[in-house]
């Protein structure tokens, strides 16, 4: 490839795709071949290739960090850190979003076909974890011939595997960014999850996860899972605010089952409006991935010797209302980097939306990302 | 302007330090240190608006607390730790002062002295706690739990057995002298060792 990126290179651009031979090696032991991979690329890369910076998504996020999602027609997931004149921007940065791999925008995953039977994955899509999907991210920077990261950047389960890259590829990270995560999933994590999946599999159309032949899917079951989940993602004073025990186009309780509350009414449309976009064979499996994560448990039950190989510098932002990941999980993480000896920086802000404060506006969360992202710079 | 006591700091430590300054602030003396050749910097700061200031700034700074945090850096990780105005708010100062010295090579310590005369005078003939410009706080709203002076740090440094590498006062953010410090010196800057 030439030194300078050229940005009619095909491999660069807006919903790019491509497949890979691989094999990739999964942490179950199994490995992947071919594996597919849908991703997005903005700004261009320079000429020594030093400004790349992965944007990692989180659970139900897709590639479309900055740009109109296909389905829903709305736009960029994370446009408030992510745009031209934001903490990270097309005029500066290489910006690269890969969808995870196990979901179900375009990178192989249980709803993609299986080459070898040419049938659709469903259950016997092998089973992910988060350290599978950051070596995956490694296998496509590979491919477009990027061999190191200024930074990489995530939330929730994006900071999970923003968490996970400089552990696995300590010479391939400059910086990251880990915000609204942790470095374990806890009983509680779990917890929650393994009702979302419950509901799911319990969902007659189901069918051990058979359900793509007829297009029937289990959408009462994941409605059920992403409404749980939901709750997870908000604080009880925000709810509060947003609703209260207001009533949902009425005047006085029915004495039924419908959905008196106007809380009753938010979350059935974020459940309806969910299943229209997301595989429910991907929720399981990416829930199971993060269920899964604990990135001490792979160096000795001590999370410091995750960091010890590699130099980047570490940015941990959490959130004073979010109880899915509180701040207690991100102080562990900064006692590790201190206690690996490196750069780290964190800060709990105060934001009112829960965990979802890192994809609303809380403008010090970018003048902060912002500032760390400029002092790697030079 | 760097602060005068954050300026003593910053004219004795010298290029290429490892540095942990603890109650950093905004970073005014990471900020003032950071263009300084090989220095690797780094904060602690409880306030979480002067920590996103910090960051922002560019300076790898953490929220923490001195009291419960310092135990997670391993020992002799840095050559300097620095608390500037920060013993006087800490629940235990002499626990923190001794994690200061196991985990760097030495410590600079600086601190309002409260046996200063103007103190002194205030408190003999006001009769009240004495509201003064180091020391700007009520007694109901001060951070500065424990109030200490000269004498007090270096009785304290004696029967820990520390060793005082170096010490400045200061009187109106200028140097003064050492003689009768404890009566005349606003402010102290002690350099100890273990």
């Amino acid at each position: 490839m030439d030194a300078h990126a050229d940005i009619d290179d095909p491999r660069f651009g807006l919903d790019r795709r491509v497949r890979l031979q691989g094999p990739l090696r999964l942490d179950s032991g199994v490995s992947l071949t071919p594996v597919d991979f849908a991703y997005e690329t903005y700004g261009a890369l320079n000429a020594d290739r030093s400004n790349a910076v992965l944007i990692c998504h989180a659970l139900t996020g897709d590639q479309y960090v900055a740009s109109t999602h296909p389905i829903t027609g709305k736009s960029g997931w994370w446009m408030r850190l992510v745009g031209e004149g934001k903490p990270v921007d097309p005029a500066r940065h290489f910006i690269i979003c890969v969808n995870v791999l196990g979901s179900c925008m375009g990178s192989s995953g249980p709803a993609s076909i299986d080459a070898a039977t040419r049938e659709r994955w469903g259950m016997r899509f092998p089973v992910i974890t988060i350290g599978d999907m950051v070596r995956a991210q490694a296998m496509l920077l590979d491919h477009l011939g990027i061999e190191r990261l200024s930074a990489v950047i995530g939330g929730s389960m994006g900071g999970m595997q923003a968490l996970t890259w400089p552990s696995l590829f300590p010479d391939r990270i400059g910086a990251a960014v880990v915000i609204a995560a942790t470095a374990r999933h806890s009983a509680q994590n779990i917890a929650f999850h393994e009702v979302g999946r419950q509901a799911i599999m319990a969902d007659p159309r189901w069918r051990g996860g058979g359900y793509y032949m007829d297009n029937d899917s289990p959408s009462a079951g994941l409605a059920v899972a992403r409404m749980a989940a939901h709750i997870t993602y908000l604080s009880e004073a925000g709810l509060t605010e947003k609703f209260g025990r207001r009533l949902q186009g009425r005047d006085t309780k029915t004495f039924g089952f419908d959905a008196d509350f106007q809380v009753e009414s938010y979350l059935r449309h974020q459940g309806i409006s969910f299943v229209e976009r997301f595989d429910a064979n991907s929720y399981l499996y990416i829930t199971r991935a993060m269920d899964y994560f604990d990135l001490a448990e792979d160096h000795g039950g001590v999370l410091a010797h995750a960091f010890e190989a590699c130099r980047a510098r570490f940015c941990i932002i959490s959130f004073d209302t979010d109880w899915l990941y509180p701040t207690v999980e991100s102080r562990h993480i900064v006692h590790a980097l201190n206690a690996a000896g490196k750069q780290a920086s964190f800060v709990e802000l105060s934001a009112p939306f829960g965990h979802d404060s890192f994809l609303l506006d809380v403008p010090e969360m970018n003048r902060i990302v912002d500032g760390f992202l400029k002092a790697g710079e030079g | 302007m760097l602060r005068p006591d954050l300026a003593v700091i910053a004219d004795h430590v010298s290029d290429g330090s490892r540095i942990l300054d603890v109650g950093c602030g905004e970073g005014a003396l990471l900020a003032a240190l950071k263009n300084r050749p090989g220095m690797d910097l780094r904060g602690l700061e409880l306030d979480a608006a002067n920590v996103s200031t910090a960051v922002a700034r560019g300076l790898s700074v953490v929220q923490g607390d001195a009291d419960t945090d310092l135990g997670y850096y391993p020992d002799k990780s840095f050559d300097y730790a620095i608390l500037s105005q920060t013993l006087q708010t800490t629940r235990r100062p002499d626990h923190v002062v001794g994690e200061l010295l196991r985990i760097a090579r030495q410590a600079f310590v600086s601190f309002p002295n409260f046996a200063h005369w103007r103190v002194r005078l205030s408190l003999t003939l006001g009769g009240r706690m004495p509201v003064t410009r180091l020391l700007p706080e009520r007694w109901y709203d001060t951070p500065n739990i424990h109030h200490l002076t000269i004498d007090d740090f270096r009785a304290l440094v004696k029967e820990r057995g520390w060793t005082i590498d170096g010490q400045w006062f200061l009187n109106r953010g200028h140097a003064t002298r050492h003689a009768n410090a404890n009566l005349f010196a606003e402010h102290a800057v002690f350099l100890l060792k273990r």
